[in-house]
C-alpha cells in the first residue's frame, strides 16, 4: 500500500502514520531500529529496494530522503508505503525541495523511532565528515560505500582521516567471507608465520585496499596491492610463509580456488554480495568495529604502494604466471 | 617489522574483537549412514547445500554416502540434487551445487559388512590426498538406534573411529537417544566405547540453538522477568508442543514409541529445563549443563500417576478442512495398539524456587495447529481495588516464548476497554524478530551441522542429561502400560477430555496456543 502526501509537514506524516497502525492493525509496531537513507532520486529506489530486503532480517523503520533542488519555494512531498510495497518494514520517503533540501536532519526528528537506535546510509555520496553531518549526528552506526565515490581511494583517505567510533563503509562488509576463509586457513598446519603478502584487485576497488589494509595490520608483514583493470573487484590474495604460499583466488568474480601449501587446490562460491544482503549484514550489529577502524586508520599506511599495473586480470591472479612484485 | 606469530591457538586475523568474521568450519568430510532415511533427505542433505550456499563449509568439504543400494557416486549425487532442490531453503546455483558435488562420494554396503568398512576407509584416505580433507571426519548416523552397535564396532574395526592428535573424528547420533533408562545406557556405552565424550553430538532436531539462545538471552540479559521468576509469582508454567500431523509414514518408528518418549522426554524436558533452571555461572557448555542438570534432578512426579498424567490416541475427524483417519486406522498400526499420540503430564520441581509451581508439559499429533510454546502464567494480583464487575474479564498476567513456529514472545496482561466504563480485560503484546522467522534466518539444522563441523557442543546434550530425563518419564511409561488402550481424542481439537479434567482439578485450564 503507498500513500502520497504532497506538500504537507511531518506532523501530518507522523499522524497518518498512527492511523495507518490503528486502522490495519500492529504494523507500525516491533520495529528494532530506524534507517535513514541519505540518497539522491536517480538512487532512491534501488536503496530502497535493498532497504526492504534486509528489513525482512531486522525489521526497521526505513526512512529515504530525498533532496530535489535548492531553489524555488520550500515544500515536503511525502510517501508512506506499507504492507507489500515495504519488506518487513514501513517506509517513509521525504523529498524535500527549496532551502528545505539543505536541512533534511530537521524532518527526520519528529519520525525517528523513539527509544531505538538509528542507523544512516549514505548509498552514493556522503558528507566528507559523516559523524560530523547532522544526520551523522542523530545516527549510532553511519554507513557509506566507498565504492560508490567518484576516487574511492581518496575516499577512503578521507574516511580514515575523519573516522569516529560507530562509521563503517560497504566496501568493508563486502570483503566479510574473503576473510572468513583467509582467517580459516591460517588455522590450519603449518602454523608458521606470514612473511609478506599481496592483494590483486582493481584499481577503483576500495575493497582490495581494506582487505590488504587488514591483512597489513593484523599480520604486521609486507603487504603489496597488485591492481589489475577497474571493474574485476578482488580478484586474489596470496600469503607467503615459509613453506610455501597460500593462494585464494577469483578470477571470474564467483568462484574461488583456495591452494593452501602441500595440499590440493580446493574450490568454493565465493559470489560477490548483493546490496541487501551486505546492509543486512551491517545492521545486525550496531557497536563500534574496532577491527574496520584499526584497518582504515593504521592499516590503510601500512599498504606497499604498486610498483606497476598488470594488464589483464588473469595474468594477476594466475600463480607463477604473476611477475613477483617487489616492494618498493 | 616482525610478522606476527601464527600457532595453533593463536590467529593474528581471528580477533575476538572482530564480531562480523564468520567462523568456517576446517577441513573435513561427512559420511552419512541412512541416505534414504526421511531426516537425511529433508533435513540434512539440504542443510549442506544451505551452508556451502551460504558460504560456511570449508572449501575441501566431500559428503560420503553410506548405504545398502547399489549406487555409483552419479547416482548419489543425484539422490542429492533431488533433495536439495525440493527442501533448501535458499536458492539452487549450479556454481555452487557443481563446487559441491565434486566431493560427493558413495560406498556401497550393509552395515555389517566388512569389505564396505574397508572401502569406506580408503575413500577417506583418497578424499584426504585428493582433496584436502586432513583426516577430519563426521559419522553421522540417520539410521535406527538398532544398528549403532554394528555400525560404531565396524567404524572400530576399520580404524575408522580413531585418527592422530592433529585430527579429529566425531559422530553425530539423533534422537531418540534410547526408549528407556536402561536401553539409553546401553546406547552410551556402546557409543561411548568407541567415541570419547567430547566427540559424540546428541542432535535433537526440534531444539535448534536459536531457540535456546533467545530464551537464555530473555531470562539472563534483562533485569524484568527475572525478580518474578519464581513461585512467589508464577502460579504454573505449560509447555506444549503441538503438531497437526499424523504419524504419516512414520509407523514403523512410531508405534510402541509414543508421544512421551518421542517429544516428552527429549524436547519438552529440554525446555523445562531451560525455563527453570538457576543463572549459569557463564555460558560455557559445562557452566550450562551443570545447571540443566541440577533443575532436571530435582524434577518430581506426583505420587497419583492416575490424577496427573493423561494419554491419548487420535481418532478420525476433521482437520483443517481435511477428514483424517485415526490412528488405529493408519497403515502399519494394529488395531490393538496401545501407543499413545497424546501425552500430557504434571511434574513439580523440589527448589526453593519452583516449590508448589506445577509444570505441565503437553505433545500430541493431530492437535489443532503445529505450535511449540512455553507459558509462564502469574497469580493474581492479591488485592483489586476495583469493583468486582470491573474486572470479570480479567485473567492471568503471562509471559509465552513462541518457540515455532511464529518464534517470539507474547505478554499478556489486563488494559482498560476504551469507553466510559470502567472494565478491564486481557490483551497481549507480541514480539518477533525478523530474523528468527523470515527465510535468511539460519535453520536449525545448519547451525547443528556447523556446529559439529566447529566441534562446538555447548548445547547438545550428554547422556547425564538424556539419563535424567529418562528416569523421570520411566514411572511413567511403566505406569500406562497397565492401563490398556489409551482413551480417543478427535483429530483437530486440542485432546482427550481428561487432559481438560486434570487441568480442572488444579482449578486451572490449558492455554489455547
Amino acid at each position: 500500500m503507498i500513500v502520497d502526501l504532497p506538500g504537507t509537514t511531518t506532523a501530518a506524516v507522523n499522524k497518518y502514520l498512527v492511523k495507518l497502525r490503528h486502522d490495519i492493525g500492529a504494523m507500525t509496531l516491533g520495529r528494532v531500529l530506524t534507517l535513514v537513507i541519505v540518497v539522491d532520486e536517480s538512487r532512491a529506489e534501488s536503496a530502497i529496494e535493498a532497504a526492504n530486503d534486509a528489513s525482512r532480517q531486522h525489521p526497521c523503520r526505513i526512512i529515504a530522503v530525498i533532496s530535489g533542488k535548492k531553489t524555488g519555494a520550500n515544500r515536503l512531498d511525502a510517501q508512506i508505503r506499507v504492507g507489500g510495497d515495504a519488506g518487513a518494514g514501513e517506509v517513509v520517503v521525504l523529498r524535500l525541495h527549496g532551502p528545505l533540501a539543505g536541512h533534511g536532519d530537521s524532518v527526520l526528528v519528529p519520525l525517528l523511532l523513539p527509544d531505538s537506535p538509528v542507523v544512516a546510509w549514505w548509498p552514493r555520496e556522503a558528507p566528507l565528515n559523516v559523524s560530523e553531518s547532522a544526520i551523522g549526528q542523530m545516527a549510532q552506526r553511519r554507513i557509506t560505500d566507498a565504492a560508490e565515490a567518484p576516487s574511492p581511494r581518496v575516499e577512503l583517505k578521507r574516511r580514515a582521516d575523519n573516522y569516529q567510533p560507530g562509521d563503517t563503509d560497504l566496501a568493508w562488509t563486502r570483503i566479510t567471507l574473503w576473510r572468513g576463509l583467509l582467517a580459516a586457513a591460517l588455522e590450519q598446519p603449518p602454523y608458521e608465520p606470514v612473511l609478506n603478502a599481496d592483494v590483486a584487485g582493481a584499481s577503483d576497488s576500495p575493497s582490495a585496499d581494506l582487505m590488504a589494509a587488514w591483512l597489513a595490520q593484523a599480520l604486521q608483514c609486507p603487504v603489496t596491492r597488485t591492481r589489475t583493470p577497474p571493474g574485476s573487484g578482488v580478484t586474489s590474495v596470496r600469503l607467503t610463509r615459509p613453506s610455501g604460499n597460500t593462494d585464494l583466488l577469483r578470477p571470474d568474480g564467483a568462484v574461488a580456488t583456495l591452494s593452501p601449501p602441500g595440499q590440493p587446490a580446493r574450490r568454493i562460491s565465493l559470489a560477490r554480495r548483493a546490496l541487501a544482503e551486505c546492509l543486512a549484514d551491517e545492521l545486525h550489529r550496531l557497536d563500534p568495529d574496532e577491527i574496520y577502524e584499526e584497518t582504515l586508520t593504521k592499516g590503510l599506511a601500512m599498504i606497499e604502494a604498486p610498483t606497476r599495473k598488470l594488464s589483464g586480470a588473469r595474468e594477476a591472479v594466475a600463480p607463477g604466471a604473476r611477475q613477483e612484485e617487489s616492494p618498493s | 617489522m616482525t610478522p606476527t606469530p601464527v600457532t595453533p591457538g593463536q590467529n593474528p586475523l581471528r580477533d575476538p574483537q572482530d564480531k562480523r568474521l564468520p567462523r568456517i568450519a576446517g577441513p573435513c568430510s561427512l559420511v552419512l549412514f541412512g541416505v534414504t532415511g526421511d531426516l537425511a533427505r529433508n533435513k540434512v542433505m539440504p542443510a549442506i547445500y544451505d551452508l556451502a550456499n551460504r558460504g560456511l563449509l570449508p572449501p575441501s568439504f566431500s559428503l560420503v554416502g553410506f548405504a545398502r543400494r547399489d549406487w555409483t557416486h552419479k547416482d548419489f549425487t543425484n539422490i542429492v540434487r533431488e533433495s536439495v532442490r525440493a527442501h533448501a531453503r535458499t536458492p539452487f546455483h549450479n556454481e555452487v551445487w557443481r563446487n559441491l558435488a565434486e566431493g560427493f562420494r558413495f560406498v556401497s554396503g550393509t552395515f555389517d559388512d566388512p569389505k564396505a568398512f574397508d572401502v569406506l576407509r580408503e575413500t577417506l584416505q583418497t578424499l584426504d590426498e585428493e582433496r584436502g580433507t586432513s583426516g577430519n571426519h563426521v559419522f553421522y548416523l540417520s539410521i535406527p538406534p538398532a544398528f549403532f552397535a554394528t555400525v560404531t564396532q565396524q567404524l572400530d574395526r576399520s580404524g575408522l573411529s580413531n585418527s592422530d592428535e592433529s585430527a579429529w573424528r566425531r559422530v553425530v547420533i539423533e534422537k531418540p537417544f534410547g526408549h528407556d533408562l536402561a536401553s539409553a545406557r546401553e546406547l552410551n556405552s556402546i557409543v561411548g566405547s568407541v567415541f570419547r565424550s567430547d566427540s559424540i553430538f546428541r542432535i535433537d532436531h526440534y531444539l535448534g540453538k536459536e531457540t535456546v539462545q533467545n530464551l537464555l538471552a530473555l531470562r539472563f540479559a534483562n533485569q524484568m522477568f527475572e525478580p518474578i521468576w519464581n513461585a512467589n509469582y508464577v502460579d504454573h508454567v505449560q509447555i506444549t508442543m503441538a503438531e497437526d500431523i499424523g504419524i504419516g509414514s512414520r509407523a514403523g518408528y512410531y508405534d510402541g514409541i509414543g508421544a512421551a518418549r518421542d517429544v516428552i522426554q527429549n524436547h519438552l524436558l529440554q525446555l523445562l529445563a531451560l525455563t527453570a533452571m538457576e543463572e549459569p555461572v557463564s555460558f560455557q557448555a559445562p557452566a550450562l549443563r551443570a545447571e540443566k542438570e541440577k533443575v532436571l534432578s530435582a524434577v518430581r512426579l506426583p505420587m497419583d500417576l492416575a490424577a496427573s498424567t493423561v494419554r491419548g490416541q487420535y481418532a478420525q475427524g476433521w482437520q483443517g478442512g481435511e477428514r483424517v483417519s485415526g490412528y488405529l486406522d493408519e497403515d502399519g498400526i494394529q488395531k490393538t495398539s496401545t501407543t499413545e499420540t497424546y501425552a500430557a503430564l504434571k511434574v513439580e520441581i523440589d527448589t526453593r524456587r519452583w516449590a508448589g509451581v506445577p509444570f505441565y508439559l503437553r505433545t500430541g499429533k493431530r492437535l489443532g495447529k503445529r505450535v511449540t510454546e512455553i507459558a509462564v502464567v502469574f497469580k493474581r494480583a492479591p488485592h483489586l481495588p476495583f469493583d468486582r464487575t470491573a474486572t470479570e474479564e480479567l485473567g492471568q498476567n503471562a509471559i509465552v516464548i513462541r518457540v515455532q513456529p511464529d518464534e517470539g514472545v507474547t505478554m499478556r496482561f489486563g488494559s482498560k476497554v476504551p469507553g466510559s466504563a470502567m472494565e478491564v480485560r486481557d490483551v497481549t503484546m507480541d514480539f518477533g524478530y525478523g530474523s528468527s522467522f523470515t527465510e535468511s534466518s539460519p535453520e536449525a539444522y545448519e547451525r547443528l551441522i556447523l556446529d559439529v563441523m566447529l566441534g562446538d557442543p555447548p548445547l547438545f546434550p550428554r547422556h547425564e542429561e538424556v539419563e535424567l530425563a529418562w528416569q523421570i518419564l520411566d514411572p511413567v511409561e511403566a505406569f500406562w502400560a497397565t492401563q490398556g488402550q489409551p482413551p480417543p481424542y478427535p483429530a483437530g481439537g486440542w485432546g482427550p477430555e481428561c487432559a481438560d479434567d486434570m487441568m480442572a482439578r488444579d482449578g486451572r485450564s490449558w492455554r489455547m496456543p
